[in-house]
């Protein structure tokens, strides 16, 4: 079985969002089940569907300031940045050969993001009600998803570098009053972004390959429609059988 | 007539909340169509049109809260 990665470096927002939208219909016409965009972003805000209209209109004001672009997209929660020292991952899955259960999915993203602080030696946690992965009283890893015809898309942002926490300060991240922090704060390292971004393209792996429910289904499919789309900037990993 | 139901999203999830409805009542929907989205948590989840048709009644409106089995709004069956 395999996952089709696209590792795209810093990227436009909005190129990466019509990829992954491109990658659900894929996905629903039964070309592939499992997509992985690994990407940084160039400086963005985007604003999910729980941000109010006046948050939008201030954020767009101290944006323009900045020079920062804000998107309003259909994820699940409220508003975030992405930039360069973070690497964001959006997985376009189809839910129906995991587990049809969002709440799972959300922790299993939850669960590489703790995994990898785990591979350098320390333990984060999660917080009642309040998604996304946490090092104390700061966050680390945000989470957001879409999901289509069981097929999910948007995803997860892990802070990396500590010179790029700084847009944060602009925006009360996810609607509330925290403190966001990074890798390199938390364990005191110069990180690269490309070794951290092996080490998630690793932990989904293992999380596909462990939630798969459906392999013989997942053959059929395979069977009925081979999927050996080329598009410039993947690779293909496999993954369990 | 054709009742749009919210189905099962996941273990212990009992309820949503309707965020976004793609069409307004006396709207033709074809099957699959992008209907309405509900989110939980942080996910955003849409519920295709179930079959093609217009949608005569929305019972469940933006903001409100809907229960896994409870009915959204109706579709006139083509």
């Amino acid at each position: 079985m395999e996952i089709r990665v696209f590792n795209l470096g810093i990227t436009d927002f909005e190129n990466v969002w019509k990829l992954q939208r491109d990658l659900v219909v894929q996905a629903e016409n039964a070309i592939i089940p499992f997509n992985l965009v690994v990407c940084q972003h160039y400086p963005v805000f985007t604003c999910g569907r729980k941000t109010d209209v006046n948050t939008i209109l201030a954020t767009e004001k101290k944006a323009r300031e900045e020079g920062i672009r804000v998107y309003v997209i259909e994820r699940g929660g409220d508003i975030t940045y992405h930039g360069p020292g973070q690497v964001t991952v959006y997985p376009v899955f189809d839910l129906r050969f995991l587990k049809k259960d969002l709440h799972w999915f959300l922790r299993s993203l939850e669960e590489v993001a703790l995994e990898l602080l785990v591979e350098f030696g320390a333990r984060g946690e999660r917080k009642t009600g309040m998604t996304g992965a946490w090092f104390g009283a700061c966050k680390f890893a945000s989470i957001g998803i879409a999901v289509k015809n069981w097929i999910t898309f948007h995803g997860m942002s892990i802070n990396v570098k500590r010179d790029d926490l700084r847009n944060f300060q602009l925006i009360k991240p996810c609607g509330m009053d925290i403190e966001m922090t990074c890798l390199e704060n938390i364990l005191g390292l110069n990180l690269k972004i490309d070794e951290i971004k092996r080490i998630v393209v690793r932990k989904i792996g293992e999380l596909i390959s462990q939630g798969i429910t459906r392999p013989g289904l997942l053959w059929q499919y395979e069977q009925r429609a081979p999927y050996y789309v080329s598009l410039s900037g993947s690779i293909r990993m496999t993954v369990g059988q | 007539m054709r009742n749009i139901i919210l189905p099962e999203l996941g273990e212990g999830i009992e309820k949503a909340t309707v965020s976004y409805w793609f069409v307004k009542e006396g709207d033709r929907v074809n099957l699959k169509d992008d209907l309405v989205e509900i989110t939980t948590d942080k996910a955003a989840f849409n519920i295709p049109a179930p079959c093609s048709g217009i949608l005569t009644q929305i019972i469940l409106h933006e903001g409100d809260t809907v229960r896994i089995g409870e009915i959204l709004g109706v579709i006139e069956e083509d």
